[in-house]
């Protein structure tokens, strides 16, 4: 209901002024629950037109209804199969890219263990999910990104990070060794694709009232919480700010210029 | 030549042979690629991500089964869902297309279903095997029905099935090829980066690129059919402004060659999409693009005429000698040849004409290269 109210009045308000925003194409992956459902309220209220990933056909169809310029994609981020064929969807849909949000997250093992009683298999979900799933996305979908950078528009990869990432919390094991190895990849990239224009940004929501959340921390206070909405609106700041500060790629202001 | 039959796109066995303007050869491996760029130079690449465009499926009136090849499209207009396509009989890439059965006989009205997607026939394309297709699908199912039930195109000289990974460039952008503008294969971001570290400049168009061979001789004879492409603004203006500086301009693929060629009229390149038609060959003068990065083309195919606006006969020849020799490897996984245009119609007669004349005089009579030429 709360999230619902929110949608309209964001809506209502910033839809037909977004300049920066609305001529975006974005991609977004975990896009029926959590901070991903909000990015994609938020974005296609101001006017963007949205493709996002998610593993259930339901959900997604309901999102894809409820929200305009949407384009629900059923697809598991962690399956190495199911990625070029989402990339396919990503770019044939929306005709060019020039956001990528890696978005969906896997916590490893719930309830949260420490290491030694955590599975094998239950690091590796982790892995597929938060790390191996963002690298593939990221390479099928950098021709496209690439593109946009070489034509004057914006091309940014925002992955979705964590404290956990750089604080090594007990009980948090494989979870923050993806969001660290993400977080690392996340600079990398940045570093060797600055000079074609592509920028890459890790983004920490915080602790966030979200099915996750529930899910790792079930006793929380959630009126301690951040709410998705809250968050999703944050990163989109964040995403202003990239796209327009003083660290903004040197090429991309020239192009743009021309 | 020796059919490349594994699908890695950057073999680190990869080699290139090089052909100079003065003619002579040289064979290299393909890392030393970015030695061969030099600054100011403009690489233009085609972005175009690859379609799983080989559709298994049923044609109804008959229930018999076949494989649908797209072929081509009127436009890159995404909401299109018009296509031309090859059809084929039963079977699929492990036979040689030559050897394929003739798909059922086939006529306007006609339905196909191919896995979750279905189609119309509207009409034949003078040819049997050649139909335009109209798809029942909203955009978006459509796109959803070829990631699931589309496969890459291929052919028998690669005997397992290629993933889409196989058959993208590490540039693909739009998926609008049908199949891969595989001279980007030997492209890394490496390379891409260096290169613009080094100063030379890289721009792309998106070239739907379309069938290479059909198996059929009577539709071989018609490739490469028309192809629509799109030229963005700052790659227009990156050529325009290197050309007119002087600058050379290196195609990577035969289809920016065909497009570039397409897209210049009066020495000037119009950003915007269009739809090439033409072929280049023999008679052919090249107007935009000085060299050309390509596969091994065997002699006989549109691709190896397409070389011969590079180089005379006797070169073509020449060249295609060194690389039975040594060994080169053919096809989309093959090596690579680097080929700089050797002679050009235009020069060779008005150069040394135009020489003392005006600058403007000579670039208004015949475009680019003669302004480059008579600088």
């Amino acid at each position: 209901m709360k999230t619902e109210t929110w949608g309209i009045r964001t809506g209502s308000e910033v839809s037909s002024h977004d300049r920066l925003i609305g001529p975006l194409r974005v991609a977004i992956t975990g896009g029926t629950s959590g901070l991903g459902l909000a990015l994609v309220r938020e974005f296609s209220a101001r006017g963007a037109r949205v493709a996002f990933l998610a593993r259930h056909a339901e959900p997604v169809a309901k999102v894809e209804r409820e929200n305009k310029n949407t384009h629900g994609i059923v697809a598991d981020v962690s399956d190495k199969d199911a990625i070029y064929p989402a990339a396919l969807q990503i770019v044939g849909e929306l005709g060019g890219l020039e956001i990528l949000i890696n978005n969906a997250s896997d916590l490893g093992a719930v309830p949260l263990a420490l290491l030694a009683d955590t599975n094998c298999e239950d690091l590796e979900k982790a892995m597929a999910t938060n790390v191996l799933g963002p690298f593939r996305l990221t390479k099928a979908l950098l021709g496209a990104l690439a593109a946009s950078a070489r034509e004057g528009r914006a091309a940014l990869v925002v992955n979705i990070s964590s404290d956990a990432a750089v604080t090594p919390y007990p009980k948090w094991g494989a979870y923050g060794a993806s969001k660290a190895a993400l977080r690392h990849l996340t600079e990398i990239w940045n570093q060797e694709l600055s000079v074609e224009g592509v920028r890459f940004l890790s983004f920490d929501p915080g602790d966030m009232d979200t099915p996750m959340h529930t899910l790792a921390v079930p006793d929380a206070d959630r009126t301690t919480l951040k709410t998705a909405e809250a968050a999703a609106l944050e990163l989109i700041t964040a995403i202003e700010t990239a796209l327009t500060g003083p660290h903004s790629s040197k090429q991309n202001r020239e192009e743009q210029r021309v | 030549m020796i059919a490349a039959t594994v699908p890695l796109q950057r073999s680190p066995r990869a080699k290139v042979m090089v052909v100079d303007p003065s003619g002579q050869i040289r064979d290299l491996p393909r890392t030393a690629l970015i030695d061969l760029i030099q600054p100011g130079e403009l690489v233009v690449a085609n972005d175009a991500a690859t379609i799983p465009a080989s559709l298994s499926g049923v044609h109804l009136p008959s229930h018999l089964p076949i494989e649908v090849r797209l072929a081509g499209v009127p436009s890159l207009d995404p909401d299109n869902r018009e296509f031309s396509a090859v059809v084929f009989g039963e079977g699929d890439f492990h036979s040689r297309t030559e050897d394929r059965p003739q798909p059922p006989s086939l006529a306007a009205g006609d339905r196909l279903q191919m896995g979750p997607l279905s189609a119309k026939i509207l009409h034949l394309l003078d040819h049997p095997r050649l139909v335009l297709l109209e798809f029942d699908h909203s955009r978006d199912e459509l796109w959803a029905g070829l990631a699931h039930h589309g496969r890459p195109i291929q052919y028998s000289h690669v005997p397992v099935p290629l993933a889409l990974w196989d058959v993208w460039t590490p540039i693909a952008g739009p998926p609008v090829a049908f199949e891969p503008p595989s001279a980007g294969f030997a492209l890394s971001w490496q390379l891409v980066t260096e290169m613009r570290v080094r100063g030379a400049q890289f721009k792309t168009i998106t070239h739907a690129a379309g069938l290479s061979s059909t198996g059929d001789p009577e539709l071989d004879k018609r490739l490469p059919f028309d192809e629509p492409y799109r030229v963005p603004q700052a790659t227009a203006e990156a050529i325009n402004q290197a050309k007119s500086s002087g600058k050379r301009i290196i195609a990577v693929g035969t289809t920016v060659v065909r497009a570039l060629e397409h897209a210049v009229h009066e020495g000037t390149i119009a950003a915007g999409e269009n739809l090439a038609t033409e072929r280049i060959g023999v008679r052919t003068q090249l107007q935009v693009v000085d060299a050309l990065l390509s596969g091994t083309h065997e002699p006989g195919t549109s691709h190896y005429q397409l070389l011969r606006a590079f180089l005379t006969d006797a070169e073509l020849e020449r060249l295609t000698t060194e690389l039975n020799m040594r060994e080169y490897h053919t096809h989309e996984f093959g090596d690579s040849v680097l080929v700089r245009r050797t002679f050009n119609k235009l020069a060779q007669d008005i150069p040394s004409r135009c020489q003392h004349v005006a600058n403007l005089v000579c670039s208004s009579a015949s475009g680019y290269r003669l302004r480059h030429r008579s600088i």
